[in-house]
């Protein structure tokens, strides 16, 4: 008895032991699957999320964004910014300072030299470096000191966060790949297989397409970092299979990106061996609305300018079409907890999301019904409202997948309600995405009256997807159908919005008209946001520390990883 | 057993005259599978046609609480995962599979046989449509249905409606890329007619062609004519199903039993039935039309009737 008491005393204490007093590599083994295989460690030679992610283990970033979008300074002392004199006052130059004492993990300091040298390899002529808009404009990268980077730009830059920043433009080093610059990037597989880096772990065995084999990095800048001692990272399969090895059968730890049905997803985690968490990012499912006349009378003038669609028009119209729709009701059936209902096109980061539009998130049939009743549309003999002889029937057009046509039925059912009638039709993704002005079945082309599909931005700065509505970028035969203002809107008052913002380098500011923009476009109804869709991952529940972070790689904390016993 | 056979050439006597069809009839009934074929098959019909009439649930209606049902009294084959009847939506869907199927089998047979029978009775006429045979032997099929759905959708949508516009396309469309089978065995068993006695003896006596044709060859090429016609069908719903999958075929709320199959196929596992329903549908309709081909044959070839 006695015995067994101590013991339990024994584990009890073992158990109530912090977290933070665990030391290097006591909690063992974690094992990560990603179903899609990375083919190398370096971000800059591939645009695959995959190959950035695993990179992200071992390469790290002056700065990086947290699970909130907001800048943490990573390798690099603080974020400079105007005020506190990091980024100059005409918006051209940007100074960061690295942290003192950084280490490779062979052992050498890392120094400012790895910094400019990680811009000179991305830009270097000849290599097709997958990151190189990270780093436009940028004129030339100064070192002072061993501390001290200097970033100058071509232009005034408002978001000079572009170069270093981010798990897609880490800092190499630069005694590794001095000689594998430009046309020869891609043959130095050593190097691409197994940088040398900053983070918490090291590659030992790399297995293209298949296994990385990866242990804690001894030089790690934290000395009780990383709690596990060997990483195994898994590549390959499918969501599924994925999901079923950590929330069914416990085989893994971590599966990135499970897009599976909510109900999918909800049947394996009742096993309790997994947690699914998810995160949001920008991406928003919405419909879009279109203010010209897609009749084939036009011939080639169809859906352009010249031609103002019959009924579309009428901002009352597209206001009911949006009172119709019940949000809730299409995250449940299509997204679960990877989707939440949004009124806004643009819903993140933070400081950038409007609450002024959140009265669309609860239906109004009848609201619906009695705004188009005032603006004079009656309804019909066959239940379908008309004025003047124009009928409210709408094309509905989006890709072929299995959830957006369960959207479609819903939408259609919710309008058939409110008296308009609706057609639907779905194309092949590839031919509705595939921007080939010769198909007249493109989302840019947009010869329907609505259509939904998906859209985000990269990165946390809203400045370049808020100016896709500015006037100029609608597509038209002129400019080949190339564009991203599908909706053809046109608004002075826009324009001068975008236009202010390309020259405000303060960020409430810019938050201010970014905001003033999205509350434009909703409270016009050009665009119909109907879901927010987030980032779904599972771990293991014995796996702790696990912060979702669409902003950056999701394995971007995994120092901080530990076991939970 | 001269005492039967007796008795039967009396009755042969005594009988009213009767015509071809009457033989045909009889020796259809003897073959068993095509007589439960044909059952089935008229079952089938009727219900598409006349069950959405009766049933009570609109194949439309959505009811979102009651999604994902597994079937029950209300609803005896289920619902799907917007709560819609999943009978109501076998019923119309069939309503269209039957309908293309059958329409444009007849489309394909017609234009099959033609093709043919010219291209096996006229010499002349046999390189040029056998040449034309291969050309569309050799035009990739999905291409093809791509550029003929783009260009000709609007202009149908506009005169018929999306819904008949898009039946009238699909129709055409599968009619007209599937006959070339058909064409080929058609030639070649008209060839091999040619070189008979009976052709001989007719030609002799003067039969112009068209009775040629409709006399002496076509009654003879019928079998291998029913045994396309019934792979036929078959053929024109799974096309159909593919089309709608790719997004070509009817609108995606529109359902026919390829469509039914295809969105549940994300399902498999959670909802087995929903896949079972439309592929028991499709297959037992194409086996009962099978059937009642091979029946049809029989009936049909004068060189087996009567025996």
């Amino acid at each position: 008895m006695k015995l067994k008491h101590i013991l339990l005393g024994a584990a009890a204490a073992f158990a109530m032991a912090p977290a933070a007093m665990a030391g290097r590599g006591d909690d063992g083994h974690v094992n990560i699957i990603y179903w899609q295989a990375p083919s190398m460690m370096n971000p800059y030679l591939s645009g695959g999320t995959k190959e950035l992610e695993a990179a992200s283990l071992v390469i790290e970033p002056l700065a990086r964004y947290d699970q909130d979008g907001n800048m943490v300074p990573w390798l690099a002392e603080s974020v400079p910014t105007v005020e506190n004199g990091g980024v100059s006052a005409d918006l051209k130059s940007i100074t960061w300072k690295l942290k003192s004492g950084l280490k490779w993990s062979d052992g050498s300091p890392v120094t400012s030299e790895d910094v400019k040298f990680s811009w000179e390899y991305c830009t270097a002529e000849g290599g097709g470096c997958s990151q190189s808009e990270k780093y436009n404009n940028v004129a030339s990268v100064e070192t002072p000191d061993e501390l001290t980077v200097i970033v100058h730009f071509d232009v005034a830059k408002p978001f000079p966060y572009g170069p270093f920043v981010g798990a897609q433009a880490p800092i190499i080093q630069k005694a590794q790949f001095a000689n594998c610059m430009g046309p020869k990037a891609p043959e130095c597989s050593e190097q691409n297989f197994a940088p040398i880096g900053t983070g918490p772990f090291v590659v030992t065995e790399f297995r293209p397409n298949d296994v990385i084999s990866l242990k804690a990095n001894d030089n790690y800048r934290d000395p009780n970092k990383p709690a596990f001692a060997t990483v195994t990272f898994k590549g390959g399969g499918d969501a599924t299979a994925a999901g079923r090895a950590v929330l069914e059968t416990g085989e893994f730890d971590y599966a990135w990106n499970l897009q599976l049905a909510p109900d999918v997803l909800a049947n394996m985690s009742a096993k309790g061996k997994g947690t699914v968490v998810s995160s949001f990012g920008t991406l928003v499912e919405r419909i879009m609305i279109n203010l010209t006349d897609p009749d084939p009378k036009w011939g080639d003038e169809r859906a352009t300018r010249k031609h103002p669609h019959p009924f579309l028009t009428d901002k009352a119209v597209r206001q009911a079409l949006s009172m119709a729709i019940d949000r809730e009701l299409l995250v449940e059936i299509g997204y679960g907890a990877a989707g939440r209902p949004t009124c806004n096109v643009l819903p993140a980061p933070e400081i950038y999301k409007s609450t002024a539009n959140d009265g669309c998130l609860v239906q109004d049939i009848e609201g619906a019904k009695a705004l188009l009743d005032n603006a004079g549309w009656k309804v019909g003999a066959d239940g379908i409202r008309a004025k003047d002889g124009v009928r409210l029937s709408i094309l509905y057009q989006t890709s072929t997948n299995a959830v957006r046509q369960d959207f479609q039925a819903l939408i259609k059912e919710w309008w058939k309600q409110i008296g308009v009638e609706t057609e639907l039709r779905n194309i092949d993704a590839s031919v509705f995405f595939g921007s080939d002005p010769g198909s007249p079945d493109t989302f840019q082309k947009f010869f329907a009256d609505v259509e939904m599909y998906a859209n985000n931005f990269d990165g946390t700065d809203p400045e370049s997807y808020m100016a896709y509505w500015e006037c100029k970028q609608a597509p038209s035969p002129e400019n080949q159908w190339q564009g991203n203002n599908m909706p053809r809107y046109c608004s002075e008052d826009y324009d001068k919005l975008v236009a202010e913002m390309a020259t405000t380098g303060d960020l409430n500011e810019r938050a201010r008209l970014a905001k003033a923009m999205n509350d434009m476009l909703m409270q016009d109804y050009i665009i119909l946001p109907l879901v927010d869709r987030g980032r779904v991952s599972a771990h293991a529940n014995s796996l702790g520390g696990v912060v979702l972070n669409t902003w950056d790689s999701e394995l971007w904390n995994a120092a901080d990883w530990f076991r939970i016993k | 057993m001269t005492e039967v056979a007796k008795k039967s050439s009396v009755e042969q006597a005594i009988r009213p005259p009767r015509s071809q069809w009457w033989d045909v009839w009889d020796q259809f009934k003897t073959h068993k599978g095509a007589l439960v074929g044909a059952a089935f098959f008229l079952f089938i019909v009727l219900a598409v046609i006349i069950g959405p009439y009766i049933w009570h649930i609109g194949y439309e209606t959505i009811d979102i609480r009651a999604r994902n049902q597994a079937p029950s009294f209300a609803h005896p084959f289920g619902t799907d995962q917007l709560g819609r009847d999943t009978f109501a939506r076998m019923l119309k869907g069939g309503q269209t599979s039957v309908a293309v199927g059958v329409t444009a089998m007849a489309l394909s047979l017609v234009f099959g046989t033609f093709i043919g029978v010219v291209a096996g009775y006229f010499k002349k006429l046999d390189g040029p449509l056998m040449r034309f045979t291969d050309l569309f032997l050799a035009l990739p099929l999905l291409p093809l249905l791509l550029v003929i759905i783009m260009l000709f959708r609007d202009p149908l949508r506009a005169a018929f409606g999306p819904e008949s516009g898009i039946f009238i396309l699909i129709v055409f469309v599968i009619g007209i890329t599937s006959w070339m089978q058909t064409a080929r065995i058609v030639r070649g068993d008209v060839l091999a007619l040619k070189e008979r006695e009976f052709i001989l003896a007719a030609r002799s006596i003067g039969t112009p062609n068209r009775r040629m044709i409709t006399r002496h060859l076509l009654p003879n090429v019928l079998s291998p004519i029913m045994v396309s016609a019934t792979l036929g069908i078959a053929n024109a719903i799974i096309t159909e199903s593919a089309l709608s999958f790719l997004g070509l075929g009817f609108p995606s709320d529109f359902p026919t039993w390829g469509r039914l199959l295809f969105d549940a196929t994300d399902y498999l596992q959670q909802y087995p039935e929903r896949v079972i329903w439309p592929g028991l549908a499709i297959s037992l309709t194409v086996l009962a039309v099978n059937y009642i081909g091979d029946g049809l044959r029989d009936a049909l070839d004068p060189r087996i009737r009567g025996r």
